[in-house]
């Protein structure tokens, strides 16, 4: 089987431009939608709490919330979280008020809502571990149970977004300065900012369908990064290869040569990857359900990121021959295709 | 060309070996155990325990797997559920005989059920994260500003003290904040006392300041000086924080310190927060009282008499009874410092005690007195007390005094540990909470478990059909590196988060990368007119710089979330940067080696099943310019 079957180098470069001009508008389009909607931040950014329950029955989530409103501990979101009998209410980070107390009147309410009475029991589970805690009971049945309960501090959350920044930083440096040494400043630049470009438009995604963007989501972005910059650098170790090898070809053509060289190569990795997220997406539940999207996103720019925006930036920053092929000494020992080669008269 | 010498070969079988030795463990689940451990700060075990316990499950004839001694409890394997719950009972019948005074705490627990051979060989499965497992994750922020203000405060009366013994007059002592500050009305004082101060406070360092017509020295914390109090206060509550959290029974509580001035503590299995909360925010005072040595006292003693009035009786750590006076003479709060040493002349474990300006002037008054008696020391832990030591007055004591006599170096730093652990260095706070249902982990295995399972079957389904033999030895290295990570992760006994899986999910579907750029540049080469085994050995050639960069650019990214992440991102930063690691190994040094067994020997190697190798008309694709 072989998928891919160029028998000519595609002239990417020469619409070079209007990929450059696709990608701006992308480009502002994710600024735009980050300016005026923003990140919907999760509470280990904001602050607050989080209460995720599970009914017996499918969940009126409209009565949840009319019910926790009522108790005034401030904005409350109430939704669905995978599957319709499981709910999700968050609350912001109530000052002056303990937040176990705060837990505990809202599941009271809940549990009265299904008629119902709340007590610490003690529970064992099927691989004997014993544990207590609160259970609603009404009539041998329990119509609500708490499963997890998450609250973090405003400090937390401050220092998170520093760190996720400064982990941003410490991506963008890092790979810069390997890709100048190994490459080319010109590589360089055009690698991290053709994958910033995707890093922007992975957020703008999630700004504009207000996906909760959480610290998996954020490293699921920075893996993106890491992972689509090693997809131009095999474009770049092509094109360094073939400014070696076809000596006759021009800076466009020596691109055009790399990209289509490899394509194949480019859509089956992808592909594979892709294979692994969206098993992610489909078996992963709802916890892993932002990581795997945006990945997917990632992935999906990734490709046309690496291979119509960072050739293309190269070209226009003038990537020539003369940068990659070092000049001085003898080219023809440089060249392991070279027929007369070590054949020294 | 396309030969492995032996002792790579050799190599690849071993990292096989041993990647198989140290995965396995991770499948033989979980059985029922029975976990003892001290209800009592006063009380050690040690390996003895394990033979009580055993002998205790004997005469109730039970079987257990295994009973063994590590860390600071005895835990006991079971087959079943049944046998577990009966020898709970039975150690705890044995070992407790006033269930309302418990000395032991006998809690259910889980243990692997791998057998004897691998852990004794250290392969031990990886520990499950709270958000696999269940249970309570705490965030706690220590007030470091309040550690530092006790300091000052015990400063302040050190300084007192001082400037009272040399005679010093000073127009007062105040404390600003973590300054001290002493006003003077002529220099002379001024320079004798910067002097005296200097000497026996240096970890002060101070400047001079006119105040109307008063000179005032200011003295604050040199910052190594106050960099230790944070770290002495971090440690001590660390240390609190164990002992009360040991009460729980809970498997394998996690408390770490993380940053500067913030503690994380992990009980897994735990899911009542309000007791978990009750427990850790608990405070234990010390006491310490004069022992009744009169005649009366003598008799109650032996059990002949009754309590006289205005004592009380308690058991020391050895057993034998003490009778204590009512009355306290000092409490913990002028404690500043306890810590194991030895002494100078005799070369004996010794404890030496530091106590605050305060509880120097009653120590002194005190000890003046009462040479020849005896002094208790009491620990008081949900109201009841338990002698910690009773040691003998043997001279007048002052703000420095030692404990000594018949003492190992074990003793001593636990005598030490128990007369700090009585309170918290410094308040916390909890910032941080989770608590997640046993049940909602289960399901996060088995999706997690589920996402790798099935994207690995996809994947290698592609690769065998697409790249039909090198598919299946692409697949075979994917495997092996799936294996080398979880053989690595277990090695380390790293945490397996949700976050985790998801990264061991995504560096495979990253590491089939390698595998691809080998098997394209293989059919480039072959395209190219290449004869197959130079095309192997062409591919691989130039397929790993392209491989190395590639994953390099990763790895940093990697690293940085590894820097700069917490919770969450850190595990998926190890695993992923473990992931990017191995993957280079089994991708390229593995599936070669399968590649070179398959065909190196062959020496008219006429083609290779690497799929279909489509071939343009002209002979080199490109060289159309």
């Amino acid at each position: 089987m072989e998928f891919f079957r160029f028998s000519r180098d595609i002239p990417f470069m020469r619409h070079a431009l209007v990929f450059n001009v696709i990608s701006a508008l992308t480009f502002l389009a994710a600024v735009f939608f980050l300016a005026t909607r923003g990140l919907h931040f999760s509470i280990e950014f904001t602050g607050g709490i989080v209460m995720q329950t599970t009914y017996a029955q499918t969940a009126d989530v409209e009565k949840v919330r009319i019910n926790v409103e009522k108790l005034n501990f401030g904005e409350v979101l109430v939704q669905n979280f995978g599957s319709s009998r499981d709910v999700i209410i968050r609350l912001p980070a109530a000052k002056g008020v303990k937040q176990s107390d705060v837990v505990t009147s809202v599941f009271d309410t809940l549990c009265k809502a299904e008629s119902g009475t709340v007590s610490t029991q003690e529970v064992r589970t099927d691989k004997g571990e014993v544990s207590t805690r609160p259970v609603c009971s009404a009539s041998n049945a329990e119509p609500v149970r708490l499963q997890s309960v998450e609250f973090v501090g405003p400090q937390v959350g401050r220092e998170l977004a520093v760190n996720g920044a400064y982990a941003l930083l410490a991506v963008v440096v890092g790979i810069m300065l390997y890709l100048a040494i190994r490459f080319e400043w010109k590589f360089a630049v055009a690698a991290i900012v053709a994958n910033l470009h995707d890093v922007i438009i992975i957020l703008g995604f999630f700004a504009f369908f207000q996906w909760e963007f959480n610290l998996t989501v954020l490293a699921a972005v920075l893996a993106v990064l890491g992972y689509s910059v090693n997809e131009s650098v095999v474009i770049f170790d092509r094109i360094r290869e073939a400014f070696r090898r076809f000596r006759k070809m021009n800076t466009h053509e020596v691109i055009d040569h790399a990209i289509t060289s490899t394509m194949s190569r480019t859509i089956i990795t992808h592909g594979c990857t892709q294979m692994m997220v969206l098993s992610m997406l489909i078996f992963g539940g709802p916890t892993l359900h932002g990581f795997a999207i945006a990945l997917t996103i990632g992935i999906l720019f990734g490709i046309y990121s690496s291979v119509f925006v960072a050739a293309a930036i190269a070209m226009w920053l003038g990537v020539k021959r003369e940068d990659l092929v070092k000049p001085g000494g003898t080219s023809k020992e440089l060249d392991p295709d070279d027929p007369n080669a070590g054949a020294v008269v | 060309m396309n030969r492995y010498p032996a002792w790579k070969y050799a190599l690849l079988v071993i990292a096989l070996l041993v990647g198989l030795v140290y995965t396995l463990p991770n499948f033989f689940g979980e059985a029922p155990a029975v976990q003892v451990s001290s209800g009592k700060a006063t009380l050690k075990l040690d390996s003895a325990m394990a033979r009580r316990v055993e002998e205790i499950l004997a005469k109730a004839s039970l079987k257990a797997d295994f009973v063994q001694f590590e860390g600071a409890s005895v835990k006991a394997r079971f087959a079943d559920l049944d046998a577990q719950r009966k020898a709970k009972d039975a150690l705890n019948a044995a070992l407790n005989p006033d269930p309302t005074n418990p000395s032991y705490i006998v809690a259910l627990n889980l243990l692997s059920r791998s057998p004897g051979w691998l852990t004794s060989l250290h392969a031990l499965p990886m520990f499950l994260g709270l958000d696999l497992r269940g249970g309570v994750y705490f965030l706690m922020q220590v007030d470091m500003k309040s550690a530092l203000t006790k300091r000052a405060e015990a400063v302040t009366g050190d300084i007192r003290a001082l400037l009272r013994d040399k005679n010093l007059r000073h127009a007062g002592i105040t404390r600003d904040g973590n300054n001290v500050e002493v006003r003077f009305r002529d220099r002379e004082t001024v320079n004798a006392a910067r002097t005296l101060l200097g000497d026996q406070l240096p970890d002060l360092q101070w400047t001079e300041a006119a105040d109307g017509t008063d000179i005032k020295l200011t003295g604050n914390l040199k910052p190594d000086a106050a960099k230790r109090v944070q770290d002495t206060a971090i440690a001590q509550n660390i240390t609190t924080l164990h002992n009360r959290v040991n009460e729980l029974g809970t498997s394998e509580p996690v408390i770490q310190q993380q940053g500067a001035d913030r503690i994380v503590v992990q009980l897994p299995g735990v899911q009542d927060t309000a007791r978990a909360k009750d427990i850790i925010g608990r405070t234990a005072t010390l006491e310490l009282r004069m022992v009744d040595s009169s005649a009366e006292a003598g008799a109650a003693v032996t059990g002949a008499g009754p309590v006289p009035f205005g004592t009380e009786r308690y058991v020391e750590r050895n057993g034998s009874p003490l009778i204590v006076k009512k009355q306290v003479v000092l409490t913990g709060d002028n404690l500043t410092d306890a810590q194991p040493s030895f002494d100078g002349q005799t070369h004996e474990p010794i404890v030496s005690l530091t106590v605050d300006a305060k509880g120097a002037r009653i120590m002194k008054d005190l000890t003046r007195d009462n040479v020849g008696q005896r002094m208790a020391i009491l620990l008081f832990e949900k109201g009841k007390g338990e002698v910690i030591t009773a040691p003998v007055i043997r001279s007048e004591l002052g703000s420095h005094f030692q404990i000594s006599g018949r003492m190992t170096a074990e003793e001593a730093s636990d005598t030490a540990l128990l007369l700090r652990a009585g309170s918290l260095a410094a308040p916390m706070d909890i910032i941080e909470e989770k608590t997640i249902g046993p049940s909602l982990g289960a399901e996060n295995i088995l999706k997690g478990f589920h996402s790798v399972m099935f994207g690995f079957a996809a994947i290698a389904l592609f690769m065998c059909l697409y790249y039909m033999l090198f598919g299946v030895v692409s697949t075979l290295a994917l495997g092996f590196n799936l294996l080398l990570l979880i053989a690595v992760l277990s090695m380390l006994q790293a945490t397996l988060s949700l976050p985790g899986i998801a990264a061991i999910a995504l560096t495979l579907g990253m590491a089939i990368d390698s595998n691809v750029l080998i098997n394209e540049r293989i059919r480039e080469e072959l395209r190219g007119g290449a004869a197959p085994q130079t095309a192997i050995h062409n591919g691989y050639e130039r397929a790993w710089a392209t491989i190395l960069d590639s994953n390099v650019t990763t790895l940093i990214a990697g690293l940085a979330l590894l820097a700069f992440g917490s919770g969450p991102v850190r595990g998926f930063a190890v695993v992923h940067c473990l992931g990017i690691i191995t993957s280079m190994f089994s991708a390229v040094v593995f599936s070669r080696g399968l590649v070179n067994l398959w065909y190196g020997r062959q020496k008219k190697l006429k083609s290779v099943a690497i799929g279909q190798v489509w071939k343009p008309q002209a002979s080199v694709p490109a060289a159309k310019a």
